[in-house]
């Protein structure tokens, strides 16, 4: 994995043309899957560096984009087949921002088809292979995101989190992947799913790097009326955290193993007690319901009428807006959208949408009662090591693997998947997750543990 | 129960043209996705719904005029394009 730190010192003495050329070879021969596109602009990116004239806090600094985030003039495809010939009139806020600091895009990452999966299988353009186990999968959505970094195919990526989609990632390939605090980072440019629930985020090979990336992402936008309007600048803390370990949030005995040897360590250093979150009984399925119901409606603009998949022949306008859906979106995506359309449909409105809307606030009042007591909780970000390629075909099965990651976004807090260590060969990470913008608590704690996990683990 | 007719109903709902082999796959799953959405029946506490998380009310900005996109840039995507216009389906038969 290469960090900013170390790109940086071998542009000391090569060429940035040479090193993105040397990465661009790398992608094409890799087995990973990790890209959907390849920018060709990288290469006269790299030269502008060369010449001096590409400055900014990123300034030749190889980054990758996740496929549901609008590069101008770039096919984004949002992993569907949709979308793939569209080609963004626009960036979005947040290539704004990455160009404006001098970062190379290099290239638009894999993911589960408009964000919608676990394990980037329903990717319209074939799944994501686990860097350090090819026949496993590299978490998903941000799939490609975290496997490009694992896989020295990129130095930062940006990933988004609409259910864990940057955490699981980042957990499975052995990253580091935040999922900012809602509206910290504006959306404008990401492709919807679901609008209450989802951010974007960095991802990095560590959480220097994390931080970096997003003192970039961060702050106004007009343009996302969700947008809290305020700027992210780190400040380290040497406070002695109090940390709480959730009781609801567990894992397989691989995971929970490890999970149990880091509470140890940071009971070393910190005050530890436990908690209890009795509402997470009941997040998954408020969280499924709530990001179908949502998915539902946006995805209600794909009618093949000003952008995406079109047929030859225009018919009347509802077998055409049928057909079109049916042949442009995949397996999952109708799966949600017509769970959605149940959901919110007469009759059910009060049972289904409405109530998981008042478990969201249970679950938000649980984590208040919690950060009363805690500066940070912490626990397993993924319930089991990276499964095979394959190996969960239910989709309910699929679903409940999103159990300790879905919470978070309920609440709208932020929270970071932190490598800790190898179990089988296999990466596993914890979730550190902190009071809404209270990402500096966070990132300071992660930077101290991520040295003394590189010793112990 | 959800009989074959109810996912019918959702996919037309949804604007998704679905084979019977679909429909009866959907079926199944929703069953059992659905039976996992009821267990939301045992929350008896009533609080008021968090639509969205943030404090956040009313937002505006000023009205000000600004560039939008080109006619070119916004026809750019679409397959059925006429005299600089979108070109749909038809509504009315």
């Amino acid at each position: 994995m290469i960090t900013i730190e170390e790109w940086k010192t071998k542009l000391e003495s090569e060429k940035c043309y040479d090193l993105v050329s040397e990465l661009l070879e790398r992608i094409e021969k890799s087995k990973l899957n990790a890209y959907i596109t390849v920018c060709k602009d990288a290469l006269k990116k790299a030269e502008e560096f060369d010449r001096g004239n590409l400055r900014g806090k990123l300034a030749g600094i190889p980054v990758a984009v996740k496929d549901c985030i609008s590069t101008k003039g770039v096919r984004t495809t949002c992993g569907s087949k949709m979308l793939e010939n569209y080609v963004p009139p626009f960036d979005a806020h947040v290539v704004e921002k990455l160009k404006r600091e001098g970062a190379i895009i290099i290239g638009k990452t894999n993911m589960d088809e408009f964000a919608m999966g676990t394990t980037t299988e329903t990717s319209y353009f074939g799944v994501v292979k686990n860097p350090y186990d090819l026949s496993r999968v590299a978490g998903g959505s941000s799939g490609g995101s975290g496997a490009c970094l694992a896989g020295n195919e990129a130095v930062l990526a940006l990933g988004s989190d609409t259910g864990g989609s940057i955490r699981c990632p980042a957990s499975f390939c052995g990253v580091v992947g935040l999922k900012p605090t809602y509206g910290l980072v504006s959306r404008y440019g990401l492709i919807p799913y679901a609008n209450s629930l989802e951010q974007i985020g960095p991802m990095a090979c560590c959480v220097e790097d994390v931080i970096t990336l997003l003192e970039v992402i961060a702050g106004k936008d007009r343009r996302d009326s969700t947008n809290a309007g305020v700027e992210f600048k780190f400040k380290k803390t040497d406070k002695k955290f109090r940390v709480g370990i959730i009781k609801e949030m567990g894992g397989n005995d691989e995971v929970m193993v490890r999970f149990n040897e880091v509470v140890e360590l940071v009971e070393r250093d910190f005050e530890v007690g436990e908690v209890n979150m009795p509402s997470f009984k009941y997040a998954l399925p408020a969280y499924y319901i709530i990001a179908t119901g949502e998915a539902s409606s946006n995805l209600a603009r794909y009618d093949g009428v000003r952008y995406g998949f079109a047929l030859d022949e225009l018919d009347n306008w509802a077998k055409y807006f049928s057909k079109v859906r049916a042949a442009g979106f995949g397996e999952e995506v109708k799966r949600r959208i017509m769970l959605g359309t149940y959901a919110l449909s007469a009759g059910y409105y009060g049972k289904y949408y409405l109530k998981a809307l008042k478990v969201r606030t249970l679950v938000k009042r649980d984590f208040e009662r919690a950060f009363s007591k805690y500066d940070l909780l912490i626990a397993p970000t993924m319930p089991t090591l990276p499964f095979k390629i394959g190996e969960l075909a239910d989709p309910l099965t699929m679903y409940k693997m999103d159990v300790n990651t879905v919470p978070i976004n309920l609440a709208g807090i932020p929270a970071l998947s932190l490598p800790a260590g190898f179990v089988k060969s296999l990466p596993v990470g914890i979730q550190i997750m902190g009071n809404y913008f209270e990402e500096s608590k966070i990132l300071s704690f992660a930077m101290e543990i991520e040295s003394v996990f590189k010793e112990v683990f | 129960m959800l009989s074959i007719e109810d996912v019918y109903k959702v996919a037309e709902l949804a604007k998704i043209e679905i084979s019977e082999e679909e429909a009866k796959k959907f079926r199944k799953e929703f069953e059992s996705i659905i039976e996992y959405f009821n267990q939301l029946d045992e929350v008896e506490e009533d609080v008021e719904p968090t639509f969205q998380v943030l404090p956040l009310k009313n937002v505006f900005r000023e009205d000000l005029p600004e560039k939008g996109l080109s006619r070119e840039e916004a026809l750019a995507n679409a397959k059925h394009v006429e005299d600089g216009y979108f070109k749909g389906p038809k509504i009315v038969e």
